[in-house]
């Protein structure tokens, strides 16, 4: 249930990169899109009623490996927000050099290359 | 001294990041400098290559075992591919020593272009998904800087669409590692290709290589997805270009495919049959779109696409035969295409214009740029004896082999058609009568003169690779037998 | 039409009482953000999260005083060398890895003893490769956040097209 949630936003950032007529509503689409993979992502490591997973001295291996939540897909996601941190700052630079060139952000108008 | 290539193993993806951080500290607004760096870097990573030849190996990082760690591995289809990536990196930067004079900011070009050699090292010698997934995303940002670096109308435009239409794919192969990593339960290719030949491949595992193969299809530009192609390649400074069409879409997106379909997923029948249509789709669409261009680099543009369906075609079609077809190709495609894009960067540097009806006469004005657009274009056409001619050859008869006569005679109609637009190309721009307003025409500096040259050799070279044998030729052979070997970790 | 658009150029202060709170939060944000990434290999946390909250502390004075003052402190010239010395520095750990022992790149070649576990000074090279990080990331942000807002955008385009627009309509009358 809550997948296919994760699923729908992924869909609806895919519709605004479609549809979107300027480029920073793009960018904010392509955004979302990421947001809904990184908890597809997050939410592949839970464990219902499961514990952080931060060790304590007074916790064995075998019961932490047992009662908490898998911590390896929250390293993925910081790493993977991280990169699309880098790939936002470069498309608003992009964008805003566009508006530099063309004066405009829509994109029907940003239309030099043809065939 | 014999030197542990073990040891080397990680110093593939250190040494181009650490000089590409060096040349920001140290040679921000010392030009000559930062040339010099990178030159040499892509000299040692050469060698390095070249020495790594015939070994095959894993190495953990951090000492950490695998399931634990991440892995790095070697065999002969990675040392391929690296041989590929810095003997043409190499040939690119001593182009782009003459072409980015006219530039600002030359240093930051060589950090960005060695931060994409990084990314694409990392990507081959890769054994973890998520490790490759990072990998690729940095070759694929510094790829969209690059492609933007003029700051002009179209190269911005080119670098806009590029970066919307990558970050989508790059999306969708991130959903894809997600579902593979919740049914598999581990990121080690190895691990992953043992535990889907325990569970078999139902029907979640089936979805997450079907959004792989669309994902990397979008890197690799096959024709669905190809839409980004024909306008970042032509708008991108001329090096860059040829980096981009003759190894990028190779390193991130073929390499990827193949390496993911017959390493780790075990391919079957279905997904065989995809990637030929796939193929076929490539090689008829590209072709024929560039018969009608009128832009040298957009025809050389439409030109990858079309050779990147032969090549899929040859992986597409499984056997040994059609495996050497395909990565023989692949191999030449580097060579020729980053020749040819370095050919038309020098035509629009010394003419000014890339249109072709513009052009003529280069023959008596740019001779050593003409004679290696000869070489370039007689192997992409076919020609014998040049290497395009025994790479197409043996795809047609891997094809006629496994008995798709429909795919052989395909593949033969658009050898004729990859003929005739790059006779158009010779004949426009080389062979006809010279226009007053090229009267006045300079030859080409001295040093991209020296790396077309280095690269035509090359050319010529590996049309003797097939003199080692035609089912096995130097390499070659030995990379399509990882591939055919089956999953890993047995 | 030609206005630059500059934080520091036109009066962005943002009051009286934003520019007290920040003088008084800058510097708890900046250890909050210290402390983030050196227990790092302790609690959540590390390279990545402390360095965007040491960033987000001179983010914030951007904000609230202009970029004039925040570039006081944290110039850009430093920003762009420190962003390269601690990757820099992170590669330099990870190739002493390999010298040490024979062993591996990033091997972990400090040996903590096994009770100094959950304190500061365990974990090998772990602390160091989080302040490498943290550095990075920081000044990474901080020079993203700078260079996008100081961008002059001279609308040269559309002066062109309302100077000709302006010369169509008195060509018609």
């Amino acid at each position: 249930m809550i997948f296919s949630l994760c699923l729908l936003l992924i869909l609806i950032g895919l519709y605004g990169v479609v549809v979107s007529r300027q480029t920073l509503k793009i960018v904010i689409s392509l955004l979302i899109m990421n947001h809904g993979v990184h908890l597809l992502l997050l939410l592949i490591g839970y464990r219902e009623a499961g514990n952080p997973p931060i060790v304590d001295p007074a916790i064995t291996i075998t019961e932490f490996a047992s009662s908490s939540v898998d911590p390896l897909p929250q390293a993925l996601v910081l790493t993977s927000i991280v990169i699309g941190l880098g790939v936002l700052a470069l498309m608003v630079a992009l964008c805003v050099r566009l508006y530099e060139r063309y004066g405009t952000f829509d994109v029907t108008e940003i239309r030099r290359l043809r065939g | 001294m014999t030197i542990d290539v073990q040891a080397l193993m990680p110093m593939f993806v250190a040494v181009p990041l650490g000089l590409s951080l060096l040349i920001q500290l140290v040679a921000r607004h010392r030009h000559v400098l930062a040339e010099a760096l990178t030159i040499l870097t892509l000299l040692l990573l050469t060698v390095m290559s070249y020495y790594s030849i015939g070994y095959s190996g894993v190495y953990h990082l951090g000492g950490w075992p695998t399931p634990v760690g991440i892995d790095m591995r070697l065999d002969a289809l990675a040392t391929l591919l690296l041989l590929i990536v810095s003997v043409v990196g190499l040939a690119v930067s001593l182009y782009s020593v003459d072409y980015m004079r006219r530039f600002t900011a030359r240093s930051h070009f060589y950090s960005l272009f060695l931060l994409m050699v990084t990314g694409m090292n990392g990507v081959i010698l890769t054994g973890d998904l998520f490790n490759l997934y990072v990998f690729l995303e940095v070759a694929a940002i510094a790829s969209y800087s690059l492609v933007a670096f003029g700051c002009d109308h179209e190269e911005l435009e080119a670098s806009f669409k590029y970066i919307v239409l990558g970050s989508l794919s790059s999306a969708l192969i991130l959903t894809a590692v997600a579902l593979v990593y919740g049914i598999t339960g581990t990121l080690n290719l190895a691990h992953i290709a043992a535990r889907i030949a325990e569970t078999g491949r139902d029907t979640p595992l089936l979805l997450a290589f079907g959004l792989l193969i669309v994902g990397f299809s979008f890197k690799a530009a096959l024709v669905p997805f190809h839409a980004w192609l024909p306008d970042a390649h032509p708008a991108a400074p001329a090096p860059v270009s040829a980096m981009l069409s003759g190894v990028l879409i190779k390193a991130i997106g073929i390499y990827v495919l193949a390496r993911l379909a017959f390493n780790v997923f075990g391919i079957a029948e279905n997904e065989l049959s995809l990637l030929r249509w796939l193929g076929l789709l490539s090689m008829v669409a590209g072709g024929i779109l560039a018969t009608g261009q009128k832009d040298i680099k957009r025809l050389f543009a439409y030109s990858s696409i079309s050779q990147v369906g032969f090549m899929v075609l040859g992986l597409g079609l499984g056997t040994p035969l059609g495996l050497v077809g395909g990565l023989y190709h692949m191999v030449n495609h580097a060579l020729f295409k980053s020749l040819l894009f370095l050919n038309a960067g020098t035509i629009e540097y010394t003419t000014g214009t890339r249109q072709l009806k513009k052009l003529g006469g280069l023959n008596s004005k740019l001779p050593v740029t003409a004679a290696t657009s000869l070489i370039g274009s007689m192997s992409i056409a076919g020609i014998p004896p040049f290497s395009g001619f025994w790479s197409k050859l043996i795809i047609v008869l891997a094809c006629i082999e496994s008995g798709h006569y429909g795919f052989a005679t395909a593949a033969v109609l658009v050898s004729i058609v990859t003929l005739a637009y790059q006779l158009k190309v010779q004949r426009m721009a080389f062979f006809a009568a010279l226009p007053d307003a090229l009267k006045g025409l300079q030859r080409e500096p001295p040093m991209m003169a020296l790396a077309m040259i280095l690269l035509a050799t090359g050319c010529i070279a590996l049309a003797f690779a097939v003199l080692t044998g035609l089912r096995d030729p130097w390499l070659v052979g030995a990379a399509a037998q990882v591939l055919t070997a089956g999953t890993f970790g047995g | 039409m030609n206005t630059p658009h500059r934080l520091g150029d036109e009066k962005l202060d943002m009051g009286i009482t934003v520019k007290t709170v920040t003088r008084w939060l800058k510097g708890p944000i900046l250890l909050f953000g210290i402390y983030l990434v050196l227990y790092g290999h302790i609690t959540p946390g590390g390279g990545f999260g402390g360095g965007v909250v040491i960033a987000s502390a001179f983010i914030l004075i951007t904000l609230a005083s202009g970029d004039r003052a925040s570039l006081h402190l944290f110039s850009k010239g430093v920003a762009s060398r420190l962003d390269s010395i601690g990757l820099l520095i992170f590669l330099v750990l990870g190739w002493l890895g390999t010298g040490w022992t024979g062993s591996y790149f990033f091997s972990n070649f400090i040996n903590t003893p096994e009770a100094a576990q959950f304190t500061l000074l365990s974990g090998g090279i772990m602390p160091m490769a989080n302040i490498a990080l943290g550095i990075k990331v920081a000044s990474a942000l901080f020079l993203v956040f700078t260079l996008l807002t100081a961008f002059h955008i001279v609308e040269r385009e559309l002066e062109d097209q309302s100077s000709t627009e302006a010369q169509q309509q008195e060509n018609k009358s």
